[in-house]
């Protein structure tokens, strides 16, 4: 495999409806703006792209089968190769990562990530309805498919088994809320308080509205090349940042359709497969995990995701990083729920399993210089969502993935206040950085980690 | 009273329309003037009947519709699935029937949905639970009856509960319920 580079990106704003465009004028917005932050204009870059991937979720939004070639097609990019892929809620982690492959292999030099979704085509609750078929429609769905009831069916025993605090999943939604307030492309800009998280309506106890990502609409492109495809692009006029920013690490796992489905495995084999490098080597995490399980903790049960650890520990693996909290400057994840954000705290190592809760509130993941209207005992350590988050920004599902690398872009290049037009958002001397995305219930996750050179 | 909620539930129907305006002429002035065109949208229906197998699964449901709840057993390591398997994941072997419906239950995780997809809009507000069944497994996903759900806790977690089912089966899964035992 050699080197893959990810130059830029562009997303376009994510909101409720967009009603002015079609989906494929809508993806050449983000690609636009993609192409013109190297400095070509689309001609020039048509000459030069080796083809594409492209991600959205669902053919019951577009109410259109193929759509991606129509995309393919309105971008001006047929007759060059490309594919689509779906992975529910990673269905954008994984088309990065698609196109990383192809880079990577050598099968391309340059290469187009593109997605989308149009959520608005149908209401808010048959959006619901759809999103559900994504899980099993003969055992569960039938039962009352609902994502949000799935999702606090798994806080429920996540705070049963590790105390967690509806408080701690709320000072999740201030955060995210508060950060996107700086960011021009994220659909909800508010700034709330811990109380109005939980004076929201009750959506699926103990989850409220504030807890809950939205449907939108939206669209994101990033393109990632080789050293080869680097020099095609500056001979025909790009300007490439530098340094540049390089894919240094991926990862990906899975798990059971069914969340029943999941195993409730024993310490041992927790250890020899699931624990990161970190808590291997320290005999009090090893004690820790013990008592754990002495008190009945079971992994991954319902509570944890081990897509997401798999995920995590194979990227980490291949990007040298061996302690996320400390050699990560900021991570963009999927917080489809301000439980699942906590959730993934755990598997991506930022803390302990059961610590998930009191990591939320301790201001580690909050971002400097912000006021929070939250008294934080601890100072930021990695950001997390700096961007405001799905919860925030929005989850155009087929886009969001992408987003993610985008802004992971625009983080490791110090450009956010170029594209933002605002720098409160810019981790300061961001140098690593990872995204996360997520499907269904934990069935799909990816991991890709970033890194500036020099 | 409460107050009324501050928005209308919004809904798609409504008129017919034939005629859309349009300018009476396609000059160069007039059809600069459609780039500032608010967009049209019309309604498009997707209904389909779909005619499903449950396969290798089959058992299960005739199980349900008879007040029996299988469950999957492999062979040689007794690993039991609460919902239907043809095949364990571990071993790549085909499972056996085994009946659980006598076996101690509790709840192991649960929501109350106040709201729900479509579908089950009308059903809100509906508790979905996990139950944990005596030498099995996994999980069986179900909905249970019997609690209050405006009242609900985290104590609901490790009650015992018992399965009722349906006597008219309709052949899906929620032919079985669970109650408090």
């Amino acid at each position: 495999m050699r080197p893959v580079y990810a130059l830029s990106g562009g997303v376009s704003k994510f909101v409720k409806a967009r009603k002015d465009k079609t989906f494929q004028a809508i993806v050449k917005e983000a690609y636009d703006y993609a192409i013109q932050d190297i400095g070509l204009d689309f001609p020039a870059f048509s000459q030069v792209v080796d083809g594409s991937v492209a991600s959205y979720f669902s053919d019951h939004f577009t109410r259109q089968l193929m759509a991606g070639i129509m995309v393919q097609d309105y971008l001006g990019l047929v007759p060059k190769p490309g594919h689509r892929v779906e992975g529910g809620g990673a269905t954008g982690g994984i088309c990065f990562q698609e196109a990383w492959k192809s880079v990577a292999s050598g099968h391309m030099d340059v290469c187009v990530a593109y997605g989308f979704e149009t959520m608005s085509h149908v209401e808010t609750w048959k959006g619901n309805e759809f999103i559900a078929l994504a899980s099993d429609v003969s055992f569960d769905y039938p039962v009352g498919g609902f994502y949000s009831g799935y999702y606090a069916m798994m806080v429920t025993r996540h705070m049963k088994e590790f105390g967690t605090t509806v408080e701690q999943m709320a000072a999740v939604s201030v955060k995210n809320h508060r950060n996107a307030y700086h960011n021009p492309y994220a659909q909800k800009r508010q700034r709330y308080s811990l109380q109005d998280v939980r004076d929201s309506p009750m959506v699926a106890w103990p989850l409220t509205r504030l807890d809950i990502c939205v449907m939108s609409d939206g669209a994101a492109a990033v393109i990632l090349a080789s050293e080869d495809g680097l020099q095609r692009l500056e001979q025909a006029g790009a300007h490439i940042r530098r340094p540049l920013v390089q894919v240094t690490g991926i990862g990906r796992g899975t798990d059971a359709m069914r969340m029943a489905d999941r195993p409730h495995i024993g310490y041992d084999d927790f250890m020899r497969l699931y624990a990161t490098e970190q808590e291997r080597a320290s005999t009090e995490t090893q004690a820790y995990y013990r008592r754990l399980w002495d008190h009945g903790t079971r992994y991954p049960g319902v509570h944890s995701f081990r897509a997401g650890r798999t995920a995590g520990n194979m990227a980490y693996r291949m990007a040298g990083v061996s302690d996320p909290l400390k050699q990560l400057d900021f991570i963009e994840l999927h917080d489809a729920y301000t439980s699942s954000e906590i959730q993934t705290y755990e598997d991506l190592g930022l803390c302990r399993y059961g610590e998930g809760g009191p990591f939320a509130a301790s201001g580690k993941a909050f971002m400097p210089g912000i006021d929070y209207g939250l008294e934080l005992p601890e100072t930021p350590e990695c950001p997390v969502n700096p961007s405001g988050g799905l919860i925030a920004c929005g989850h155009p599902v087929g886009a969001t993935g992408l987003m993610q690398g985008v802004f992971a872009v625009w983080q490791l290049q110090g450009s956010i206040a170029q594209h933002f037009g605002d720098s409160t958002l810019q981790v300061r001397d961001a140098h690593r950085g990872a995204i996360h995305s997520h499907a269904g219930t934990g069935t799909y996750v990816t991991v890709s980690v970033l890194e500036r050179l020099g | 009273m409460s107050k009324l909620p501050e928005r209308r539930d919004e809904s798609l129907g409504g008129y017919i329309v034939h005629g859309v305006p349009f300018p009476v002429d396609t000059s160069p002035e007039a059809l600069a003037f459609l780039k500032k065109m608010s967009p049209i949208e019309i309604e498009q229906e997707y209904r389909i009947t779909y005619l499903l197998s449950y396969g290798q699964d089959s058992a299960w449901f005739a199980g349900l519709a008879n007040r029996k709840l299988l469950g999957s057993r492999e062979p040689a390591s007794g690993y039991t699935y609460a919902n239907p398997r043809g095949h364990d994941m571990t071993s790549g072997s085909e499972t056996e029937w085994v009946d659980i419906t006598h076996r101690q239950a509790r709840v192991h995780a649960f929501t109350v949905c106040y709201f729900g997809s479509e579908e089950f809009l009308p059903e809100t507000p509906f508790v979905l639970a996990l139950i944990e069944i005596e030498a099995v497994n996994t999980l069986l996903l179900t909905r249970l009856m019997g609690v209050d759900p405006l009242h609900p806790a985290l104590d609901w977690i490790g009650m015992p509960v018992k399965p009722r089912f349906l006597r008219n089966s309709k052949l899906k899964p929620t032919d079985i319920y669970f109650t408090p035992a």
